[in-house]
């Protein structure tokens, strides 16, 4: 299987579907003859000409709103942001437009629209282009939002995010983009609200998404060392829920520690812990655990981003405490 | 070097041991031997008592505290010594609420190589005027016990007594691995084929656990807010009693003049082989399930100084009827003179209360929690009964079960009756 960057993945997954979808095409900031700002979208405007891959100036809420309107009237619209950072600009298209048409208009309208890019912090980007604001979505009724973990399911995921009828917020990792996986040649598509099982323990369940999956892998693996094994759930969707695997996996070791990039307050990681106290609550040995951001703007300063952000200790440390190993 | 002294563990069933009096001060030079502090546990009052020579330095646990098996409760060791490091020691949560399993282990190692260290001295516990109660329930303090969700199902499902497991969690949580190692220690689900180790060794900790029918949970949840904690309900019957008082003339006859005979020995045998027959009267009501006890370690209600104690002859269904009077000589004369220890009153599965030779013709007992019944005994009266169609003069005796109704119901319970009827009517039956 070839081994290609999580970039050349979203790439052949918009790349694919364009030449399958008429219907399709990419607008966003510089995603055309600078082959987008983390080189995403390279060499789509030479292959599918400028009315397919669109440059658009640099206002947010009117692409986005532009985007809302070209799939309501029948079009397949891709909207790249740069950041989501930037998405913020674009929240009234987003919330009061793109989740609220379908509904508004009885079922009339659909917005098939995939809004895309980078979400999360990199390194010293300082506090206002290092948030992790799914939750504004997750918050939302009518988005669905996806969050994949590596090249494989971005693949999938993005594939079925443009084939879907309903507006999906689909948030990338710039720190991610250069990270190889095996990608397989031929067409695979992975459905959305589907969550996945990515490690195998029966000590402690984490549950995490995009790239925090990561650092949950490399707790585990130290943990393993001193004889803790944990499961790990990739959420993959973030709305809507999949908390299946979840909660079986939780009944098995009656202890979870979830695991995201994002502040603490109203998170992912909070209403994860919420469902499982509520639909497990036998099952448990320990309040859910979570580890997240700290609830303070992302410092610019490296030594103290790094206190302020995930990372494998406090995971470990996390896990640990809900197995009555740590105080 | 300086010592901190434990709450040690005083009696099967204690979590905590309460200070009632200080005996030495702070400053206090100290001999082995000497005792300290007043303690009073769920069973008794006892002097504590220390091991070695030294000076009380520090009281960490005022009067009126009720401390954790484990707990610290004071240090001793050479005046002047730095004890900073035992203080913070014993303030440290982990000194706090130690796992019971391991600290019941200590003390009884302890106990093991220096036997007369912990000297029990019984007093009459106020609190036991009344009834048959003296053997209380476990764990009768107040006080929500703190459990994960997981490991108050584990604990239900396995029949453990969540009272009697201490929480290793924060703030004393009982957690998963606390249920585990208690199930370590005491295996549940024991096999159902009744194998008492050996004649003579107490095997109360054999039982099985039988999972409650949703009748029985709902029958259990409701009848304790119609009739109190325990809901009583009673079966009496009246027997002949002149093959049993024929009995026991023949077998004082035989076994001459050091061993003592009574009537309430030939009905402790009786009561244990009938029990063997229905294991659900010889139970206790845990909650979640009926526990059936696998030995049949019956309780005797003695009137002692200004008290009722329950002393406990333990796996009676493996001892002769000699072998029960002997113990039972004993136990009732410590009882009387106050000299019972708390292991010769726990460990009860069921109670007689015999007070014939008072001259009751018959009575109500009540139940002594955990147990789930208690036999009452009257006195045998000459009365007339009819016998193949002629009234000519008899001998009747009353016998009255208490019964626990959220642990078996009437016609259980009657069966028992039935059964016990038939071997005292029999006596010899007792010996098959």
């Amino acid at each position: 299987m070839p081994l290609i960057e999580f970039r050349e993945a979203l790439n052949q997954a918009m790349c694919e579907e364009m030449e399958r979808d008429e219907t399709i095409f990419l607008m966003g900031e510089e995603v055309g003859l600078y082959n987008g700002a983390y080189k995403v979208s390279r060499g789509m405007l030479e292959r599918f000409g400028p009315k397919r891959v669109i440059d658009s100036p640099i206002t947010e809420n009117s692409f986005v709103g532009l985007g809302v309107g070209a799939a309501n009237v029948g079009l397949r619209p891709i909207i790249e942001v740069m950041t989501f950072n930037f998405a913020i600009l674009a929240l009234d298209q987003i919330i009061n437009n793109a989740a609220k048409m379908r509904y508004m208009s009885g079922g009339q309208l659909k917005t098939p629209m995939v809004i895309r890019g980078p979400g999360g912090a990199a390194r010293q980007l300082s506090c206002q282009h290092s948030q992790a604001i799914e939750s504004f979505f997750v918050h939302t009724p009518g988005l669905i939002v996806v969050m994949p973990s590596t090249p494989y399911d971005a693949k999938g995921l993005l594939k079925s995010s443009i084939r879907d009828d309903n507006p999906v917020i689909f948030i990338e990792s710039e720190v991610m983009y250069g990270m190889k996986g095996e990608v397989p040649e031929e067409e695979y598509l992975i459905p959305l609200g589907v969550s996945n099982k990515v490690r195998d323990g029966s000590d402690c369940t984490l549950v995490s998404y995009s790239k925090m999956i990561h650092l949950c892998q490399d707790a585990a693996k130290q943990l393993a060392g001193e004889g803790i094994e944990c499961d790990i759930i990739d959420l993959r969707t973030l709305r809507p829920l999949d908390l299946e695997p979840v909660y079986e996996s939780v009944a098995k070791t009656h202890r979870v520690v979830i695991v995201q990039e994002a502040w603490p307050m109203c998170g992912v990681a909070s209403e994860v812990a919420f469902r499982i106290t509520e639909d497990l609550f036998d099952e448990l040995d320990a309040p859910p655990a979570r580890v997240t951001a700290e609830d303070i703007p992302r410092p610019y300063a490296k030594n103290l981003e790094e206190a302020c952000a995930v990372q494998p200790d406090k995971i470990i440390h996390a896990v640990k405490k809900v197995c009555y190993l740590a105080e | 070097m300086a010592t901190l002294i434990e709450m040690p563990k005083l009696s099967d069933t204690m979590t905590t041991g309460k200070i009632l009096s200080w005996l030495k001060k702070e400053g206090d030079a100290l001999e082995a031997g000497t005792a300290i502090a007043e303690v009073e546990t769920d069973k008794a009052t006892m002097e504590l008592e220390v091991f070695e020579d030294g000076t009380l330095l520090k009281i960490l646990a005022p009067v009126d505290s009720a401390v954790p098996i484990g707990g610290a409760l004071a240090i001793i060791g050479k005046p002047g010594e730095d004890i900073q490091g035992l203080i913070e020691k014993a303030q440290s949560p982990a000194a706090a609420a130690p796992a019971v399993a391991e600290k019941g282990k200590e003390v009884k190692v302890q106990e093991e190589e220096k036997p007369k260290e912990i000297k029990r001295q019984e007093k009459p516990q106020p609190a036991a005027a009344s009834a048959p109660k003296t053997a209380a329930a476990p764990g009768e303090e107040t006080g929500r016990i703190k459990v994960s969700p997981v490991a108050q199902r584990m604990a239900a499902e396995r029949g453990l007594d969540l009272r009697r497991i201490q929480g290793s969690g924060p703030g004393g949580r009982i957690v998963k691995a606390d249920i585990e190692r208690a199930l370590e220690t005491t295996p549940a689900a024991a096999p159902p084929a009744p194998a008492p180790a050996e004649a003579g060794t107490p095997a109360a900790e054999a039982y099985t656990d039988v999972p409650l029918s949703s009748i029985r949970a709902v029958i259990a949840e409701r009848l304790p807010h119609s009739l109190g904690p325990v809901p009583h309900f009673f079966l009496e019957m009246d027997l002949d009693a002149e093959p049993l008082l024929e009995l026991k003339k023949q077998l004082q006859a035989l076994a001459g003049e050091d061993l003592r005979l009574t009537v309430t020995d030939i009905l402790i045998k009786a009561c244990a082989n009938a029990l063997r027959q229905h294991p659900e009267i010889n139970s206790s009501f845990l909650g979640s399930a009926v526990r059936q006890y696998h030995a049949v370690n019956v309780g005797i209600a003695v009137a002692g100084k200004g008290t009722l104690l329950v002393p406990v002859i333990r796996s009676c269904e493996s001892k002769s009827i000699g072998q029960i009077a002997r113990e039972r000589a004993v136990l009732v004369e410590k009882g009387q003179a106050g000299k019972l220890s708390p292991d010769e009153m726990s460990g009860g599965t069921f109670t007689i209360s015999n007070l014939g030779m008072l001259g009751i013709t018959r009575f109500t007992a009540v139940i002594n929690p955990p147990q789930a019944a208690i036999l009452a005994v009257g006195t045998v009266r000459d009365v007339p009964v009819v016998k193949d169609g002629q009234v000519v003069p008899g001998k009747r005796m009353a016998i009255t079960l208490s019964c626990d109704h959220r642990a078996f119901d009437g016609a259980e319970g009657a069966r028992f009756m039935a059964t016990l009827k038939q071997k005292l009517e029999n006596p010899l039956a007792i010996s098959l």
